[in-house]
Order: C-alpha cells, then structure tokens, then sequence
C-alpha cells in the first residue's frame, strides 16, 4: 500500500520543555518525522513551545508554532492551518494526553482532523492503567495482579488477594507521584490512607509487587497490514522496582534463553494487536521472575519514546523516520533500510557488538530529597556506550557520563556512600553487622549503586552474595567482577605492560587514565607506551545486519579489534565535539548548537565529524553529520579520533563546557581549535587573568577575592563586605554556589567546602589551585544576558535579554525577555561597548555570552563564556538569525562583515530591533524531588525552557508561563505571604490584582500590612496556628495562586517551606519573587486590555512581519 | 547473526561438517539445558565467538557452555574478531576453515584445509540421518507446559535429513502422530506405514548429492495417484524443500552469500504478509528453473529475491526453504504447519 493521498497536511506535536523522563529523545524523533513527511511531499505544521530544539527551526516545517503546549492553543493552530492529520506519537506523553483531550471534547471532529498514528482508543488502552491491563488479560496475557480500591476497606480487600509486598498507585497524581512500596500491614494503612487522600480522584490501584524481577524492554513496529517487527532488545541492569530511565540497560538482552526472549517477542505482538496500535512503534516493558521464568506485562507505550531513541541509536534503525512514514500508509516492505539501502525496512536488527546505557543524576543539587532509586523516574540525562563486550561497553559508558571517573574504579576516586568495612573475616564477631549493613545499602538502590557492588567485590563478597542482595543478574556482576580482576592485573603488572596486558586492558574497556593509575604513570606517557606498542583503536561500523551485508552509513565506535573498517578520506573536514550527558546546566540547547555547526560547515563545503555519547541527540543521528563517532567526550577518546581523521580543526565551542574543558589537553596535544584561541578562552575562564583583561579595559565587576581557608575569607568578607556571592572555582550551573549574609553562614560554608574536598582526611585549608571565590552580591540588581558573535573585529551583538527574575537567581533558573524592556538606552550602550570592547580584547571568534548585572543603574559584569550559551537557541529562534551557524561560518574563517552581507536579517534586526517580545521561561523539577524546598537560587536547577512569543510583554509572558505547565489564574484568589522588605513594593500590584477582581489572602504579617494600606484581605493561618491553616486552603483549591517571596535567614524560610511544598503538590501555580509577581500583573492587564481573543503565530509570520518597530 | 539460540544452532544436523562463527559476541551466558537440544548431539564441527561467558545465568541452565562443549568434545575458541571474520566470509562465501588451539603453523593448516572435503557434490544426509525408525511424543517448549498430553489426530511420517526436534514438536503439538524414518526409506516401505501426511525435514549438504531421497519424493508423489488413491499432503522444510524442488524437476545452486540467521523478512505471496523467519542454508532452489505449469512460488525472500517457498498447483505438497520450526528465532511461520494440518485433515475426509 503507497502513501496516502487523501491527507495533504500534517500537524505534529512536540513534547515542549525538557523535563525529567521526557527530554532531547523528542527532538531527535520529531526532527526525524518533520523531514521524513515532507520529503514525501506532505505539508507538515509544527507546534512545540521549546525553542531550543531542532525541529522548531524555520526552514524545517512549513508552518512552526512556538506556543504553548495546551488543548486551548493547538486548537487555535488547527482552525488556523486546517491540517487533514494530526501525528501525536512522536511527541512523548505531552503530545498523546493533547491528541487524547483534543479527540475526547470533538475539536478534532469539528475540524475533521484525523488522527493517525494511534487512534483514540488504542492510546487510551494503552495509557489508562485499568484499561490495559483489562485488555491484555483478555488478549491472554499476563499481568501483576491487581485491584482499584476507593476507601480503606475496599483496599484491605484487595491485599487479601495480593499478599505483600505491594504497590500502591494513586491515580491521576502528577507524573506519578505519591506512588509506594508496601511491605507490611502497618505500613499499608498509613500509605493508602495516604494515597486516597493524593488522588484528586479519591482513586487508588493496588498493585502485585514484583520487585526484584528482571525487567525487559521490546521495541516494536507495526505497519497497516499487520506486519510486526521487533527492533531492539533491552535488558535492565537493574532489576524491577527502579524506573527503566533510571536503570542501566543493556542491548540486546543478555541473560535470557532463545525461548524465553521468543516469549517476549510473541507477547509483544498480542500487546500491540490487542492495544491497536494501527501503524508505528511502540515500547513495551516486561519483567521476568528470575526463578521460574513466570512473565508479566508492566506497561506499553503507544509511541516513539526514550527507549526508541535509545533503540534507534543502539542498531541505527531510524525508528522515529519509518513511523512516520508507516504512519501516512507506507509498509515496512516498502520502505528501504538506509544502512544497507539495498534491503527493506522489515526485518529484524541484528547487532554484533554490546550497548550501555548509563543515567546520570542530579542529587547533589536536591540534597534534601530521598536518593533512593524507586519507580518514579529522577535522571537527568544518560549516556549511551558501544563497545564489543559488556565490560568495555560499561567502562566507556562510565567515562562519559562526566561525574570525574575514569571508569569502573581504577581512578582513586571514593564516593560519598561508599562501604568502608574491612575485609570480611567470617570469625570476628562485627562479621554478621557488617554483612548486615553491606546488605542493606545494596538492597536499597542508589545513584552509586555500581561503585558500591565494586566495592563489596573488592571487601571479598562472593557474586552469588551480591546478586542476592541487589537482584542484579550474577552475569552483570561476574561482568564487573572479570572487570576488577583485570584491574588487579594490570596494578600488579610493571609499567611499562606487555602487549598482552595492554590489548586485553584496552579490550575490556580500561581508559589510559585507569591504566595509568595503577601503574603509577600519568596519562600520556600511557597513551606513548600504548601506541609504542601498537595498540590502537580500531572502528567498527554500527550496521543493523551484524556484517551480513556492506553498510553505507558512517557510523562508528571504537574497540581494541584486528580490522578497522573506518577509511578515512582526505577531504577537508572539521571535527565538532558534542555535549555529553544531559545535566541541568547544559542540555538540548548546547545540541541544537552543535547541530546548526553541523550544517554550516556543510553549507559551505566541509566534511563534518560528530563525537558525542548522548543517545538521545539529533546530533547522534547518523545522516546528521559526514561521520559520527558514537565515544565519549574524554581526551584519550577524542583524541583518538583525531588522530585517526585527520582534520582540519576541531570546534569546541558548542557542546557547553564539556569540549571546552578539552582545549587546553587537546591544543598542548597539537590538535588546532578553530575559533576563539586557547589562551583567549583561558584568559576568560581564569579569574585572575581575567581580572586584568577587566582592569585594562576599565569594565566594572563586582569586588572579589578567594580564599582557602576560613581566615581568609573572613578577611576578603571585611574587604568586600556582606552580602557575598561564594562558589568553588570551577563550576558550570551554578553547583554550590551560595550567598552568605553573615560570617557565620560564610564560616559554615568554608569549613564545609575543606571537609567535602579533603576526603576523609583532617584538613584546614582547601588546595591552593580550588580555592573558594568570594564576590560582593549585588542585591536588588537586574540581570541581563548577551550573546554576540565576532570574528575579533567585527561584533554583532544577537541578543540583549534582561532577566525578570533578579541577580542572585541562576540565569539558567529566570525568564528572560528579549528585547529588553526596562533598560535605560545608557544601560543597553554600556552593556554593547562592554561586550565589544570584550569580543576585540579576547579575539572571540564565534560565539560569547556575557552576563551582567545592573545596580542603581550601574552595569556590573558577572561572566564571560567564550562559547555558545544555553541561550543562543532562544535569540535564535526570537531573532530569525542562526547565530550558531553563523558562528560556525567564523570558525571556519569566513568574516563577519561577509557574513552579515549574507544575512540579510541580521541588518535589519540590528538597525530595527524586533516588533514583536519573546520571553523564556525556565522549567524546573521539583514535583521529582519531594523535599527539597522550592526556591530559587544561584544554583540552577531547572531542566528546560519554553518560549511565549506575542506583540506585548503582557502576552508573551502569559504564554510563556501557559507554556511552562502553569496554570495561569484569571480570576479567583491569591494568597500573599511575603517577606518584610517586600511588603511595601507588592502593595501596588496588589491593588492592581484587586482591581482585576482578584481576592486577596494573606498570612498575618502581610495581612496585617495590606489592611492598614487599606486593602480588603483575608487573613489564613499558617500552618503552625491551627486549622484550617494555608495548606489546607491550598489543598481545597481554595486559593489558585500563591505568592511567597521567602526571607533570607534561614529560620524564617522555614515557616513558607510547607506552603511551598503543598503548592507544588497540588499544583497550584506559586510565584516566589516580586518581579515575577509584577510580570504575571502584567499580563493579567494585558489579557484583559486586548480585545481580540489570543492569537496563534507562526515563525515563519513573525519573521517576515514587517520590521518597524512599534513606539 | 541470530543474537540467541547457539544451543540450537550447535545442535541443528543442518551444522554437520561446519564451523559456525557467532556475531553475537557475548556467547554462553544462559549456559546449556536438555530443553534447547535440537538432536542428540552437536553437530557443527567447530565454535568460534568473541567472549565466551565464564558463568552460566538462567533458571533453566544445566551446565556452561564450556562443560556441554568439553564433555562433547567440540573445539571451540573466543576472543577472536568475529566481525572480521563474518566480513571475510560474507565478502569471498563461505570457505572452508580449520581451527587450531596447538598448531600454529600457517602452511601445515592450509594445507588441512585444502585435503577437507568440500560441501559442493557431497552428500552429508547419510552421516546425520537417524539409523532406525522411531516415534516422537514431546510437545513444543512453553513456560506454563500443560499435564494433559493431546489426543493424537493424524499420523505424521517423518522422513529424516538431520531433523531439528523442534520441527516434531511442533507436529506433536498440533495433535499429530509423529514417525520418524531414515532418510533412505523407501515410498513404498513409507506408504505402508499408512500416513496421513509426510514431512520432508532439513539436512545438511548438497541437495543435487542426495538422489536417492529425491526418488523417493518422486514415488510419492506418484505411487498414489498410480494407485488410483488420493496424494498424501507432504511438506517440505529446507532441505525438504530443496529435494521436493528437484524431484519436480527443477535445478538448486548454490548461494554466494548463504542465508544464515533469525531475521530475513520472507513475503507470503498468497496473504502478503511478512514474517520473519530463521534461516539456515547454502543452496537454494532456482526459481527460474521451476516448471510453472505444475508449481507456484508462494513466498519470496525480500532481501535478495531468491525463492523462499513453493506449493503444487494441483498435489497437496509444498515448502519453504526457511525453518517454520525456528528454534531459536522468531514464531512468525508456525501457520505453516497448521496449513499441513489443514491438508491432512482434508485428505483425511476425502481418504474415506
Ligand atoms: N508491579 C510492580 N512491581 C515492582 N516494580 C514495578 C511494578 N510496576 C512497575 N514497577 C517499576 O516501576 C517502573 C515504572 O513503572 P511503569 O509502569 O513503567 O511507569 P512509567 O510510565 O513511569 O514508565 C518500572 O520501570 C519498574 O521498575
Ligand atoms: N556578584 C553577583 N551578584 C549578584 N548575583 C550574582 C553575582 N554573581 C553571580 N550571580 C548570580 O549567580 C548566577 C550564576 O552565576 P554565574 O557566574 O553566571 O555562574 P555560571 O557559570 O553557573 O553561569 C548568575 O546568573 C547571577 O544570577
Ligand atoms: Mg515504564
Ligand atoms: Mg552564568
């Protein structure tokens, strides 16, 4: 069956902001789908408010909507753009729950939009956990047992029938949260009580517990005639009871017998036909009890997700592309397979070599929350490694993730969990404790879970033991275990090794870093010793056929083989190093950078090479780039590759710190760094050099000084004067950086940062290369960010965008509005001079950002990034103008002012600025980590971003905080809890909000405050006065939004951390500064001033509008 | 390149004779079981893989891998670059090979290999068929396995060419009687037996070497209807289907890239379905050889054309050349064996 003819226009939803458990994989899948539809000559219309992806690039789609994800809004771009189908299964759950509410109140119907892909009821089968498991028993299969309870007696009920342990589920909590683990009756009473309480439903699934079971993944996909194919297999390191997102996986599935993985294949064909999936792939999860083989279905989804993409990436079937394709009426027989083009799409990847995924986490910036690892996903990025074994595959896996390891151990490195027992001795008598205790943190699963089980190897505990106690596979563990014992071996070999030693080091995945370690070398003269001896990487081709038929994709990995199959050509070529894991503080933004380098280098005739290890990329897509080389982003790794290709140069300043981080290694290596040099991008990351480049060029900063002791930072305090900025040198996202008060909280912050970096070990000061850097805070300062472009004569500034949340609050964590729009012209003149007096001074070629900060209407640098910045997609999606293209066009020696002669945008943009305001908002997870207090601070915790693009200020920020998942309030109650210095300047707002018919609340101090401004306000108790008290108010949604700008000193913060917490948890929108208070006034007056209903734009309107700037 | 399953492909008598490379690299991991034997022993003559697991993990593993291949006496090496070996082997065919734990001296092991037999022109169906006739009752491997045995149906002669068990569990399963018979048994000592269907089972070798049991299709196919009887409805896998391919009249080659593995998409031409089968063979019937008036081609394979399955326009007989029996590999083609069941329970109303 051809495609179909009967649909000319396409609209496909996004997944918006990245959020945990929903990140770049959506990117990577739409970008797929966009290209593939209209390759085929569909019209394809996007909507996806995150601005910093691949797919929402203008030229991509015919119409892109940067709006908000919401029913409302992708209502107004359906009456709009009038498409036949709308494609929701590439778009993660936001775009499926969007199909499912769009069908379920008939604006599909009413529009006569067809969904394709997933039909109503197959999404609906397969979302609502009663249903599916429904279905699947009556397709035959198996699942945990289970019952829906809504009251106590009903539960207790259930539990007669399931036994303990079990699983306890509200229903419809967000993103899952309230679920439990029960063990005992006590504990049941308590947590289901609980639970009905959590569910807005008073509805509760009591579930069968099978933790411990071994968990599987199939990839699957169907096209209309009912042909399924199985694409991917996937076992969990971990076993059943840590979130799949939070496991380490490994294809193809390791520990299961033909038999037994034919049962999961044969299952997961009646899933997909009973669900009625019609056309694409879906995902489903499996566990196995490993005892008796006894199999039950956890879950399906019915779509492209986090596992497709790691599928895609782990066989190179391009699963997001042909579900596309198969969603417009193509089968799979039609459909070649890209790699070997000479074979069709239907058919079964076979893989000969093995793939690790490894996520990587981000509890050191939510301490106060449980690490323990559960069933609700809470990693932020992951990593993906291709090696020939398990062992080499894991070690890689282990270097990329960017946590400071070199691999499995063999690095010197401790971890803060780690078990420190002795050697086991069955005699003493602390034996049985210590066993106990080994035991108990390696049943509870964590972060560091692998370093632990390496450290009960090496105390001596058996694999069988291990096993036990953590239900990993005994294969996984004997892995690590064989890992361990070459380490062994290779300390106890003299340096320099064998070749034997050395081949069999390299084979098993060891890093010249690890082998240096334990001979007591450094990392060079191992890489010297390694290629004296010939022993060099070879690179083998990701295939999807195992080598049964020649490949013609570029796509490789390294390993320590006999053949190398990467030829290399003698083309000019530049190789762009990519960004790594995902973390908080560098994410999509840095990949959508590394991707538009990609096609400038095309664009003006060079061969690109691709490294990066994060599968769920479009940068690791391999038709992206010329080569991909799917390795970590270490200096041995890259190296390698560079010394294997040969290039021209290599860019590092789009893949975030992470490449920029290599300069140094890779230019004292002799590698060329195209772009801003090596020593310019020092100077700027160095203080002390950088201090002085300020200095000469007369650019205001901030007072600062270090210290590595408490001594000295009293004194740089006596200096400087309090409130201070303090921070490790160092540090991207903000890590542990703090402001401090008084001397007391600076004491405290010293001696903690001596104690956490000496180990273990007695010490008073910190290594005179880490001190501490001290800053004068400038309080109350507007922060502005810049990004500019230069080829270190010309400047041309992309974007000025002036923060609404204060200085003080991580860049990264504030929403920002560009143009700016309370700056005065001198400001904007001062912070242009100072970035181009700065651009010229380091010879930035590329791209630089530069924060500020304005105080009493003094601008105030705050840093300089020679490099692209988390912002460069926002202005480049706000402005029409690819900056990273353009920087990249630099990079390769074009010069700016031809560039500009090329962009005829970029004049215009400079001489008439924009006629329309975007604003991003940043997106932030607490909901995933319960406990940890909600604020805002300079350390940036926020997971992804949107953009609200409107004429006004008003519009923009609505949408931009719509778009951010807030459930913006036009009417109802507000209930005000402020901070003494911040009564007297909310007054007039809240008198604004009154006068919009807004009711007030407010806890006593405010109350008490507003009355006597004469302000009509209900007074609410706090928590500690009795009930019913705030939280209950908030609970009761009684109130729809709350404002709580918390007080510095930390005992007063404490009284506003329940109402913080329960707004989170009952998702009521909350609001914790002031200006982002005045903002959501703002647009309060804006909505109700424009007379039109809200309207929907495309970018593709917004950029060809006319360019006069509106009064 | 299947990435399960090397228990059953060392114990497929279609291995007799070979080496078999493993793309997968970690091999052994599951260790060994009575379960996923496909015959009595192994049969490929060497084993090569790029890590062999040194502990075996799964509930119903027996032994490792290395003990059931030590106790069988079966060489087998790892750490090799399999990879480049498959490439080696998909690029110049299959080749014949010798694997050396001791010698290492590359001139003394050509010239082994050279003095090894070739697979062209030999018939190695005499040294893997069974030596007398027997009777099978096990049903096909499933996790939750029934306690009520099925009643027997029909009566199923299995003729043997190095039979993978898997093919008469699958019969038993599905209500059949299952005999096996040695490859050399004649039609008429066949016929005597009084079957309700015959299968033709997958061997090892050169089809065009193994004459005697294409005569032996021949009869019959014939002596029935010479008898003035109904034909028997005969099914042929693989190798089966090969010799059922030449006693119609049509000629076999031999593939320059064999078809090995668990993933070749295979069409149906009569449904247009697709399924994915297991695959295990050198020859290959010519399609263009096919005399058109007696025989249509019923399924291709889509990756190279070549001819995957046939059927008799007017005689109940037909094959494939993949294995519906798949063990290991994927399910998709047991309908076969419910379409042989079909054709006997129709012969079997029209018998009487
Ligand atoms: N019945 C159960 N017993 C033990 N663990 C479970 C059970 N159901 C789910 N889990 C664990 O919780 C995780 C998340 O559950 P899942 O149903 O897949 O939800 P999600 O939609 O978040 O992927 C699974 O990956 C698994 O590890
Ligand atoms: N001296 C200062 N006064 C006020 N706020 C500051 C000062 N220095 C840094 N900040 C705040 O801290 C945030 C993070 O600091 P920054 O130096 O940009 O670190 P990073 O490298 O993590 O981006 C800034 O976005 C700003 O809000
Ligand atoms: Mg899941
Ligand atoms: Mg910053």
């Amino acid at each position: 069956m051809p495609k179909r003819k009967d649909i000319q226009k396409i609209l496909i939803i996004g997944s918006g902001p990245i959020v945990i458990g929903q990140a770049c994989e959506f990117d990577y899948s739409g970008t797929q789908a966009v290209k593939a539809l209209r390759a085929e000559g569909y019209k394809v219309v996007l909507i996806n408010s995150n601005p910093a992806t691949i797919m929402t690039d203008p030229e991509l789609a015919d119409a892109t909507y940067v709006e908000p994800l919401t029913p409302e809004f992708v209502e107004k771009v359906i009456e709009k753009e009038k498409p036949d189908a709308i494609l929701p299964t590439l778009g993660g759950q936001t775009a499926l729950n969007l199909a499912v509410a769009l069908s379920e109140s008939g604006v599909l119907k009413k529009h006569n939009v067809e969904l394709i892909g997933a039909k109503l009821d197959a999404i609906q089968k397969a979302e609502d956990r009663k249903l599916f498991k429904q279905t699947m028993i009556e397709a035959g299969l198996e699942v945990p047992k289970s019952g829906i309870a809504y009251n106590i007696q009903e539960a207790e009920e259930i539990t007669k029938d399931i036994g303990f342990p079990l699983i306890i589920r509200p229903s419809f909590t967000l993103g899952g949260s309230g679920s439990a683990i029960v063990y005992t009756k006590d504990e049941f009473y308590e947590k289901a009580i609980a639970a009905l309480e959590s569910s807005p439903i008073g509805e509760v699934l009591i579930e069968e517990s099978v933790l411990g079971w071994k968990e599987f993944e199939l990839e699957v996909m169907r096209d209309c005639a009912d042909n399924c194919v199985i694409i991917c297999s996937i076992e969990n390191f971990d076993p059943m009871g840590v979130h799949t997102g939070d496991s380490i996986t490994v294809a193809p599935i390791q520990t299961l017998t033909d038999k037994e993985y034919q049962v999961l294949r044969d299952q997961s064909f009646k899933c997909i036909r009973a669900i009625g999936v019609e056309t694409g792939g879906s995902n489903i999860q499996f566990a196995m009890d490993p005892k008796t083989g006894r199999v039950v279905l956890i879950e399906m989804n019915p779509r492209v997700s986090r596992s497709s993409a790691l599928a895609s990436k782990a066989t190179g079937f391009p699963i997001a592309k042909i579900a596309a394709k198969l969603a417009v009426g193509f089968r799979l027989d039609e459909i070649s397979n890209d790699i070997t083009q000479k074979t069709p799409a239907c058919f079964e990847p076979s893989i000969d070599y093995t793939v690790v995924k490894v996520p990587r986490f981000a509890f050191e910036k939510f301490t106060q929350s449980d690490q323990t690892l559960n069933s609700q996903m809470k990693s932020v990025g992951e990593v993906m490694a291709i090696g020939r074994t398990f062992k080499e595959a894991l070690q890689k896996a282990m270097r990329g993730l960017e946590i400071g390891r070199d691999g499995l151990g063999g690095d010197g490195k401790k971890i803060k969990t780690s078990l420190d027992f002795k050697m086991k001795d069955e005699n003493s008598p602390e034996y049985q404790t210590v066993l106990n205790q080994v035991k108990q943190r390696l049943k509870i699963p964590n972060c560091d879970r692998i370093f632990n089980i390496k450290n009960a190897l090496q105390m001596g505990y058996s694999v069988k033991e291990l096993s036990e106690f953590t239900s990993i596979d005994p294969w996984f563990i004997q892995q690590i275990k064989e890992i361990l014992d070459i380490g062994s071996e290779i300390r106890s070999g003299k340096f320099p090794l064998s070749k034997e030693l050395m081949r069999k080091a390299k084979q098993n995945g060891f890093s010249d870093r690890q082998i240096a370690y334990f001979t007591g070398k450094n990392e060079l003269e191992i890489r010297n010793s390694r290629k004296k001896l010939g022993i060099l990487p070879t690179y083998k081709v990701v295939d999807t056929c195992a080598g049964e038929f020649p490949a013609l994709t570029p796509y490789f990995y390294s390993t320590y083989e006999e053949e190398d199959e990467g030829d290399v050509s003698n083309d000019a070529k530049i190789v762009i190093l990519g960004g790594g894991p995902n973390r908080i503080g560098q994410g999509i933004e840095f990949d959508y950078c590394c991707v538009h380098a990609v096609m400038a280098l095309h664009e003006i005739g060079y061969k690109t090479i691709m490294v990066n290890c994060n599968p769920e990329t479009v940068s690791t897509d391999y038709d992206i780039s010329d080569r991909l080389y799917f390795e970590p982003l270490t200096f041995e790794d890259v190296m390698n590759v560079i010394d294997k290709e040969k290039p021209e140069g290599v860019i590092v300043q789009f893949g975030g710190q992470t490449p920029l981080n290599l300069t140094i290694p890779l230019s004292e290596a002799g590698v060329k760094i195209l772009g801003t040099s090596p020593s310019s991008i020092d100077a700027s990351e160095d203080r002390e050099k950088f201090g002085k480049i300020l200095k000469e060029l007369k650019i205001t900063h901030p007072e600062y000084g270090s210290a590595c002791t408490v001594q000295e930072a009293k004194k740089v305090a006596g200096e400087i004067g309090f409130p201070l900025m303090v921070r490790p040198s160092y540090v991207l996202g903000g890590r542990n950086m703090r402001i401090v008060y008084d001397e007391k909280m600076l004491e405290s912050y010293v001696s903690d940062a001596i104690e956490s970096q000496s180990n273990g070990v007695k010490k008073s000061r910190l290594e005179s290369d880490h001190p501490i850097l001290i800053d004068r805070f400038l309080n109350s300062a507007k922060e502005v960010d810049v990004d500019a472009l230069s080829d270190g004569e010309t400047v041309f500034i992309g974007g000025i965008m002036e923060h609404i949340e204060e200085a003080g609050i991580h860049s990264g964590d504030s929403a920002c509005m560009l143009p700016p729009q309370t700056l005065s012209k001198e400001e904007i003149k001062t912070i242009e001079e100072v970035t181009e007096k700065l651009a010229i001074k380091l010879k930035v070629k590329g791209l630089l950002n530069i924060q500020f900060a304005i105080q009493s209407k003094k601008v105030y640098i705050l840093e300089v990034n020679p490099r692209a910045s988390r912002t460069t997609p926002f202005v480049s999606k706000a402005t029409g103008i690819p900056l990273a293209k353009i920087a990249a066009k630099i990079q390769a020696g074009l010069s700016l002012k031809d560039l500009i002669n090329q962009y005829p945008k970029m004049k215009t943009y400079a001489a008439e600025g924009l006629p329309y305001i975007a604003v991003k908002e940043a997106v932030l997870p607490w909901t995933k980590f319960p406990g940890t207090d909600v604020l805002l601070s300079p350390e940036m915790r926020s997971t992804g971003e949107v953009m609200g693009i409107d004429e006004n200020f008003g519009l923009a920020f609505y949408k931009s905080q719509i778009g951010a998942g807030t459930k913006v309030p036009e009417s109802g109650a507000i209930l005000f809890t402020l901070k003494d210095g911040d009564k007297e300047k909310a007054l007039p707002i809240a008198k604004a909000l009154e006068a919009k018919g807004f009711k007030l609340l407010a806890t006593e101090g405010t109350h008490k405050f507003f009355e006597s401004r004469g302000l009509t306000v209900k007074q609410v108790k706090k928590v500690s006065e009795g009930r019913p008290h705030v939280v209950d108010f908030i609970k009761n949604q009684e109130i729809q939004l709350v404002v709580n700008t918390p007080s510095s000193t930390q005992t007063a913060q404490s009284d506003g951390f329940e109402v913080r917490a329960a707004a989170i948890r009952f998702h009521i929108p909350m609001i914790t500064t002031l200006s982002a208070l005045e903002a959501f006034k703002e647009s309060i007056e804006a909505l109700t001033k424009s007379k039109t209903p809200l309207k929907v734009q495309s970018l593709q309107d917004y950029y060809s509008e006319s360019t006069v700037r509106r009064p | 390149t299947s990435m399960t399953g090397y228990q059953e492909i060392l114990t497929d008598p279609s291995y007799q004779g070979q080496i078999v490379v493993m793309t997968e690299p970690h091999i052994g991991n599951v260790g060994a079981n009575k379960g996923d034997m496909e015959s009595r022993k192994v049969f490929a003559e060497g084993f090569v893989a790029r890590e062999a697991s040194q502990v075996a993990s799964n509930w119903r593993s027996e032994e490792t891998l290395q003990q059931f291949l030590i106790s069988r006496k079966i060489p087998a090496i790892d750490q090799i670059d399999t990879r480049s070996l498959t490439k080696h082997l998909r690029d110049s065919g299959v080749m014949r090979g010798v694997l050396s734990t001791v010698d290492f001296d590359v001139d003394r092991l050509l010239s082994k290999i050279r003095g090894s037999r070739e697979m062209e022109g030999s018939d190695l169906v005499k040294e893997v068929t069974c030596s007398k006739p027997y009777d099978w009752e096990d049903p096909e491997w499933t996790l939750s396995p029934s306690l009520d045995k099925k009643k027997v149906q029909q009566k199923v002669i299995v003729m043997d060419f190095g039979l993978k068990q898997n093919i008469l569990r699958c019969l038993s399963s599905r209500g059949c009687g299952v005999t096996v018979v040695p490859a050399k048994t004649s039609a008429k000592e066949i016929l005597d037996l009084n079957p309700d269907g015959i299968m033709l089972t997958n061997g090892p070798g050169d089809p065009a070497a193994v004459t005697y049991a294409i005569q032996t299709i021949r009869d019959l196919l014939r002596l029935p209807l010479d008898q003035g009887k109904k034909s028997i409805p005969l099914f042929g896998i693989c190798l089966g289907h090969q010799l059922l391919g030449l006693a119609l009249g049509a000629k076999t080659y031999k593939l320059k890239f064999g078809h090995r593995g668990c993933n070749h998409p295979v069409k149906d031409l009569t449904t247009g379905k697709i399924e994915i089968t297991t695959q295990n063979h050198g020859f290959c019937v010519d399609l263009d050889s096919l005399p058109a008036k007696d025989v249509e081609i019923t399924h291709v394979n889509l990756n190279d054309g070549t001819l995957e399955g046939m059927r008799h326009r007017r005689l109940p007989a037909f094959s494939v050349q993949y294995h519906p029996e798949s063990s290991g590999g994927p399910h998709d083609s047991r309908y076969l064996f419910d379409r042989f069941i079909s054709q006997i329970q129709e012969y079997q109303k029209k018998k009487n």
